[in-house]
């Protein structure tokens, strides 16, 4: 098979899946998009001051600075070209998936590892349509600790973007990562297709932070999955407070080594008549391994929110919480919370707690006779609410990420 | 003298029925009135009624504090007008914080656990780790009334009513309860120059040995039946029992008209 492309195999395995309906979520018409020969090219940037004026705040808004402060490094992409990538810190490699695929040979033994490339007509179109997507590295031994930052940015209308990301943390390294997808205003129609496999390594950490910002046109189906070997650790936190058309995730990570580790956390804010199918799944197949899923879901409007979390118990000693709460703030809004346990041993421990109601009304007095109005008692509830305390992160990321929360939740509330 | 509360032939029903029956009851700044009652006798439905809680509706009578009509203003008006309540059961809210609530009384916009906050929680035997806790989750009996007065003493209200400060609460804690509760009624000051005004629920009594009080009154079936000296009430209560003492009052009362 020759190196730094992907095999025929893989490529079959694309054509044979490519109008396989997706287990979960509604069926998206992919004829409807145009992607890379026929959307108009966008010029590299030297650096990302020159970014145009007019999409700043929705960087801002997606938790990229443009300014690159406090970044080791930025990826851009802008629909289906990358515009920028470069990087500030020793021993962490970031460019295209499509650049690093060329650059190293044995990156296509990642491609389609975790992700399984037939897994539904997404994953295979984005392996016989890709359109880059970023690849980022950390070297054995690196500790990253400042974030780097990728942004997966539509601005033109009916742009169908098919990413492929490969984020790898060699053994002993430490990685950090803020990722935005966003959508500049007036684009009424896009898709985000966006394939991410991640590879901690033993003894290595991955966080990743994404913050979705997409408008009620959209339709998103991420499609991820992280390995986690011994000693790993992985940490995501999930953002979402923006309406969506459809969006339909469900990232695994396999802890296959011994004391692997997997947090996922999930902040979902749904409104207008958001269609939203969001899970995580843990697979504790190492001994000794750990997974918590937390999430917390608002439904406003007329948006479905369906919330999964599931933990598969495989490996000795192995323990898993699912904990999802949900808070409905309308009578025409849906929040279905699915927590699934799955024991395949004794020595196992998985729980799950989920709870779905709404504002108590004597939260909202108790607030009001400290001297708040209604309204913003219910805000400081609805903040309680989503406040998730983010564990493991740098602490000035952590502080960062908290400032991108409240950000978000400013425009909403 | 000036009114700090002065509740006017008061009739409040909840959720339909009639709990409180024209009552009538004037507290004087600088005047710490004590509320006594059996359980069920309508003691917390007067004192949410005057914070304002929307279930409890006013079907006759006024309340007027500071000398405004405040029967019809919702309940955070009322607390700028500077009113406070410490709650015998407070709601748990989750992901809100006790130093936020401690922030939110104290009118601050900071979200934040700074030196001003540490300090006012050190007066109450209260850590950082506490502070950063869920308000009210998990919260011990004493606790509670802990957190309940420290976000009072951020506040620092003109008329404080208090729902059994002494309930649940270790023998430790209660005299530093009832030290701060003293400090926060202007106790510890001539009585010339207090400013302050409490009203404090108690069904035990037991924190009239920390803070004195200037009048006593037992609620009986959601009407004052009695009213006197601290010291006389509690020792009639104590020995009598509330209805007992009641009749007594009245009986007194009747031989003072007649006579």
């Amino acid at each position: 098979m020759a190196r730094g492309k992907p095999g025929d195999e893989i490529i079959e395995r694309a054509k044979r899946a490519r109008s396989k309906r997706a287990a979960l979520g509604e069926d998206i018409e992919l004829e409807n998009y145009v992607s890379a020969g026929s959307v108009a090219e966008h010029d590299a940037l030297n650096s990302l001051s020159e970014f145009p004026d007019e999409y700043r705040h929705d960087l801002l808004e997606a938790g990229i600075e443009p300014g690159e402060d406090n970044r080791s490094g930025s990826f851009i992409q802008r629909d289906c070209s990358v515009v920028f990538s470069a990087v500030k810190y020793p021993g962490l490699e970031l460019m295209s998936t499509t650049d690093a695929l060329r650059r190293h040979d044995w990156l296509v033994d990642y491609m389609w590892k975790a992700v399984p490339v037939d897994m539904d007509k997404y994953t295979a179109e984005v392996e016989l349509d890709q359109t880059h997507g970023y690849f980022i590295r950390s070297e054995a031994g690196q500790k990253v600790t400042v974030p780097v930052q990728s942004c997966l940015f539509i601005t033109t209308d009916r742009v169908g973007q098919k990413v492929h990301n490969i984020v790898i943390a060699e053994e002993d390294s430490e990685l950090h990562i803020i990722n935005g997808c966003a959508v500049t205003h007036g684009v009424s129609s896009a898709l985000h297709l966006g394939v991410t496999e991640f590879y901690v390594k033993r003894g290595a950490k991955i966080t990743f932070t994404m913050i979705h910002n997409w408008n009620p046109g959209v339709e998103v189906r991420p499609r991820s999955a992280v390995m986690i070997e011994d000693e790993g650790t992985f940490i995501s936190n999930y953002i979402l407070m923006t309406p969506v058309k459809s969006l339909q995730m469900y990232p695994s990570a396999y802890c296959v080594g011994r004391n692997a580790r997997a947090t996922f956390q999930t902040v979902i804010y749904a409104h207008g008549d958001a269609n939203i199918d969001s899970g995580a799944r843990a697979v504790l197949r190492g001994e000794g391994s750990r997974s918590e899923v937390i999430s917390r879901v608002i439904a406003t409007d007329n948006a479905r929110v369906i919330a999964r979390s599931n933990v598969i118990g495989e490996g000795a000693n192995a323990k898993g919480h699912i904990e999802c709460r949900g808070l409905m703030l309308s009578d025409s809004a849906e929040i279905e919370s699915i927590p699934e346990l799955r024991a395949t041993r004794r020595d196992l421990d998985l729980s799950h707690e989920a709870a779905v109601g709404r504002i108590a009304e004597d939260e909202i007095y108790y607030l009001m006779s400290r001297g708040l109005s209604e309204e913003e008692a219910i805000s400081v509830i609805v903040r309680g609410f989503l406040n998730v305390d983010i564990t493991g992160l740098p602490e000035a990321l952590a502080r960062e990420t908290k400032r991108m929360f409240d950000m978000s939740l400013e425009k909403v509330m | 003298m000036i009114m700090m509360l002065e509740i006017r032939d008061l009739t409040v029903e909840v959720e339909g029925k009639e709990i409180i029956k024209d009552l009538t009851l004037n507290i004087e700044r600088g005047e710490v009135h004590i509320l006594f009652g059996p359980n069920g006798c309508g003691k917390t439905t007067l004192l949410l009624t005057i914070l304002g809680l929307p279930n409890y509706e006013v079907k006759e009578g006024r309340i007027i504090f500071k000398g405004i009509d405040i029967t019809d203003l919702p309940t955070n008006e009322r607390v700028k007008l500077g009113m406070g309540i410490s709650f015998q059961h407070p709601p748990e809210i989750r992901g809100v914080k006790l130093a936020d609530m401690v922030n939110i009384a104290w009118g601050r916009r900071e979200g934040k656990i700074d030196e001003e906050v540490i300090e006012l929680a050190k007066r109450l035997n209260i850590s950082v780790d506490f502070l950063s806790r869920d308000v009210n989750l998990g919260f011990s009996g004493g606790e509670v009334k802990r957190s309940e007065i420290l976000q009072l003493v951020a506040q620092s209200p003109d008329f404080i009513m208090f729902d059994e400060p002494d309930s649940g609460v270790d023998i430790d804690n209660i005299e530093l309860i009832g030290e701060i509760m003293s400090e926060l009624l202007d106790r510890g000051k001539m009585p010339s120059r207090r400013k302050k005004a409490g009203l404090i629920i108690t069904h035990s009594g037991f924190i009239m040995r920390y803070i004195k009080a200037d009048r006593a009154h037992v609620m009986l079936d959601g009407q004052i039946a009695c009213s006197g000296m601290p010291d006389e009430i509690t020792e009639s209560i104590m020995a009598e029992g509330f209805e007992r003492c009641v009749e007594l009052c009245k009986r007194s009362e009747r031989e003072h008209t007649e006579r």
